[in-house]
């Protein structure tokens, strides 16, 4: 019982630096759009042409999606503090759902722009910075779309309840991380749409 | 984040230590998960890497030093990129470039980082193993396939990337451009975007260890400068790599898929390509924003480890611990906003070159105070001359040497026409270049025996070592700094073929023999290493009288660094020659109470009821001091 108690406690002193890891991948993820934004910035403010796009309104309606999901998740991972395993699973699956839902709509964004004669490879690039900012997004979205897999996958085993808390928490830091930076994103483009 | 891990370092008994592994061969050298053994991975492929790119630089200083004779040898081991017994011009640029790509990257960030802040992190802050030791594996990893395929494109046919270590574009954009920005160059991209995931994932181990898992006592003002350094170098990688990557993202679709981030307006083969709008000066951007940081993610691992050997070894407290602390973050800070140094050149309006200018040159500030606490730590001091100490004031030196040149570069004015001679190859050789492999070759003399369970590298040779390779470093990088003051430009096949740089062939024919020979010191480096390994003297637990704690841990390596509980931190770990001890040094894990004879009022400063016992102990032991 005592060696138990002892474990238990030490199992929860080296989770806390793992969770530690994802915060600062966050950070280091952060960068990388920090910096193609900018890019953006330093090439539309100096010889470059501007974007002179109206943005299709898809893109507003998967913002919304990636916004219902992390709402969704939030609720999982209140049932996961709850402990209530299949409230846990069912907002599980819906977050990710709708993060496949969101990364079909902006695949289908990309083929509104290719209509509106918005392509990827043009000799303006601030164009093909749209394509760069979804496509390093849809990138980050596939992780985090693995991340919630393993979280729900950890729910069908018998692992103790602060592993299964672990996974949901580490898979939430970087799903919420996702949403902010789309929004981020998205309102980049809409104010630099002339 | 593997379940695996979680338990294996829960366990703090000592029988369990002992029943817990039955490694097999694979995860006991090859996949290994203990941060000494990624150490050791780490150090050995990192001087594996030195000595191609130190070799590499023998054949560019060969064909400086000779550009008008043949040799057949030659031919005979290059083939067709040395035909006719003469490098080809292009190949001479991929030389260039990729010495520069592995001495930067390969060696001194990762083999110095990757080397030291394994090795030293947990065993110095007191923690079992590294926050993730899956990733931190896999960090390695990474490393090796990095090293491996840009190894590989030496065996390509139009040769490596040859756009110098900085792959600016138009240049690095179009694979026609040249021999070097065909397949080479794609390589080196692929090569680099592993390397960055690898360092990505060691940075951000090193700063969840040091941040989550300090054993007890062990407050951020008792870790040594080792851990300091690495901590602050591992922010910096995490926060100036990405945007690397960005850069390069955008680089690969210019290259294949047409794109026009950084290429406008090119007239090729007298037909205008369809690109317009780009900026090459973008790349420049996104590259210096990582660059300048890189630089100093080279310097302050060598810095944390010379101060380390400098205080050990001079039996004296570091001179200026805080202002030690405090400058390498000032050092941190700055070196986001100095970027703009490197594109003085490019056009920059001069107001914001000013900007750029005042900004590089404040690093100047906390540099000097580095240096003169190095100094200071020095003066006086009870010094033992070890190889590991020798190489430490090398550091200092060339870091002096260098820094002073770096005032000159760092004027905008005056780098138009310092920019892209010889004199900007002096300073960054000097200052990071030497200075760095310096520091880290310090590190690999103190701490081999913490490396290579117990044993010591030979103590002559290592003095022969040091004294060949200082002396021939200057011989090689200062008579530079005179040839970049006459204007001649880096990166040239020939230059003494120019009438006006004529005059420098002799110069240059006398740097290259002072390189030959400092190369050929380096086997007497090689040698001591890898027959210290298994032949060296044995050492004792703690061979220098340090205080920190990783000469605390059993000299044989067992998972999880400590039997039985992780010791406890009671003091800063630099008592060295402290008045009233017996010895000259008191490790850290020694409370106070056992050095009441030793102790000062302001060992106390947070800890009035430790004050009030010593006040005590004073009044009865030392009537005369007490007021």
């Amino acid at each position: 019982m005592m060696m138990a108690q002892i474990q238990q406690k030490e199992d929860r002193l080296s989770l806390q630096p793992k969770k530690f890891v994802m915060w600062l991948f966050v950070f280091a993820s952060f960068m990388i759009f920090a910096a193609l934004t900018s890019g953006f910035m330093v090439y539309a403010g100096g010889r470059g042409h501007a974007l002179n796009v109206i943005l299709p309104n898809i893109f507003m309606y998967s913002t919304g999606v990636l916004i219902i999901s992390s709402v969704t998740l939030f609720l999982a991972t209140r049932a996961t503090k709850r402990q209530e395993v299949s409230k846990q699973r069912l907002f599980i699956t819906l977050t990710m759902i709708l993060g496949v839902i969101f990364f079909g709509l902006q695949i289908d964004g990309w083929r509104i722009l290719t209509e509106m004669n918005i392509f990827f490879v043009e000799p303006n690039a601030s164009r093909s910075f749209i394509y760069i900012f979804t496509g390093v997004h849809l990138l980050h979205i596939i992780a985090g779309l693995l991340l919630l897999t393993s979280a729900l996958y950890t729910t069908y085993r018998s692992k103790p309840q602060s592993i299964i808390q672990f996974r949901l928490e580490i898979a939430s830091i970087f799903w919420h991380f996702l949403d902010i930076i789309w929004i981020y994103l998205y309102v980049f483009l809409l104010l630099n749409q002339n | 984040m593997s379940t695996v891990a979680v338990h294996d370092h829960s366990v703090s008994h000592d029988h369990d230590h002992e029943h817990h592994h039955h490694d097999t061969f694979i995860t006991k050298y090859v996949f290994s998960q203990d941060h000494k053994m990624i150490a050791k991975q780490f150090l050995i492929t990192g001087i594996t890497m030195a000595v191609i790119a130190m070799l590499l630089s023998i054949l560019f200083r060969i064909q400086l030093a000779y550009p008008d004779k043949t040799f057949p040898l030659l031919t005979t081991l290059l083939g067709r990129f040395a035909p006719n017994g003469r490098l080809d011009p292009e190949f001479y640029l991929s030389l260039v470039t990729i010495h520069g790509t592995i001495m930067v990257f390969f060696v001194l960030t990762a083999g110095l980082s990757g080397t030291f802040s394994n090795l030293l992190i947990p065993l110095q802050v007191g923690a079992r193993d590294m926050a993730s030791p899956f990733v931190n594996m896999l960090s390695y990893w990474f490393f090796f396939g990095a090293s491996i395929v840009m190894l590989s494109s030496f065996f390509v046919q139009k040769g490596p990337a040859g756009a110098g270590w900085t792959i600016y574009p138009p240049l690095s954009a179009l694979p026609k451009a040249m021999k070097g920005s065909e397949m080479g160059m794609t390589l080196w991209l692929i090569s680099m975007v592993m390397f960055i995931a690898s360092s990505l994932m060691g940075g951000i181990n090193y700063v969840s260890t040091v941040l989550n898992m300090r054993t007890k006592g062990m407050d951020l003002w008792k870790m040594p400068l080792t851990v300091w350094a690495f901590f602050l170098t591992a922010i910096l990688g995490i926060l100036s790599f990405p945007v690397l990557v960005a850069g390069v993202v955008l680089l690969i679709f210019d290259r294949s898929f047409g794109t026009s981030f950084y290429l406008s307006d090119i007239v090729m083969n007298g037909k205008l390509l369809p690109y317009s709008g780009g900026s090459p000066i973008l790349f420049q951007h996104l590259f210096w924003f990582l660059g300048h940081p890189e630089v100093y993610i080279v310097i302050m691992p060598a810095m944390g480890i010379s101060s380390e050997i400098i205080a050990v070894n001079a039996r004296k407290p570091i001179f200026g611990y805080h202002a030690m602390v405090y400058s390498l973050i000032g050092i941190s800070t700055l070196s986001f906003i100095v970027w703009g140094h490197h594109m003085f050149v490019t056009g920059m309006n001069p107001f914001l070159g000013g900007v750029f200018m005042i900004t590089t040159l404040i690093i100047a500030v906390p540099s000097a105070v580095k240096t003169f606490n190095w100094i200071a730590t020095i003066w006086r001091g009870n010094i033992r001359f070890t190889p590991a100490m020798l190489f430490a004031i090398g550091l200092v030196s060339f870091f002096i040497s260098g820094g002073v040149t770096g005032i000159f570069l760092g004027n905008s004015a005056l780098d138009i026409p310092l920019h892209d001679t010889y004199f900007v190859v002096a300073h960054f050789h000097l200052v990071m270049g030497s200075a760095a492999i310096f520091g880290m070759l310090a590190g690999v003399y103190h701490w081999f025996p913490k490396l290579f369970a117990g044993r010591l590298m030979d103590e002559k040779l290592g003095y022969f070592h040091f004294w060949v390779t200082f002396i021939c470093a200057y011989l090689v990088f200062f008579p530079m700094h005179f040839m970049g003051l006459d204007g001649v430009p880096r990166r040239y096949y020939a230059m003494t073929e120019f009438p006006a740089f004529n005059h420098w062939l002799s110069v240059n024919t006398f740097i290259t023999w002072a390189a030959i020979v400092a190369a050929l010191a380096q086997v007497s480096f090689l040698y001591n290493f890898f027959s210290s390994i298994f032949f060296g003297k044995r050492a004792t637990q703690n061979p220098w009288n340090a205080n920190t704690l990783e000469w605390t841990a059993p000299m044989e390596h067992i998972h999880g660094n400590w039997r039985g509980d992780i010791p406890t931190v009671y003091r800063w770990p630099y008592d060295y020659s402290k008045p009233g001890h017996d010895e000259d040094f008191i490790p850290q894990t020694v409370p106070l109470s056992e050095t009441m004879s030793s102790n000062l009022p302001h060992d106390f400063e947070d800890n009035p009821a430790g004050l009030e016992i010593y006040n005590e102990w004073a009044k009865a032991n030392r009537p005369s001091e007490v007021k």
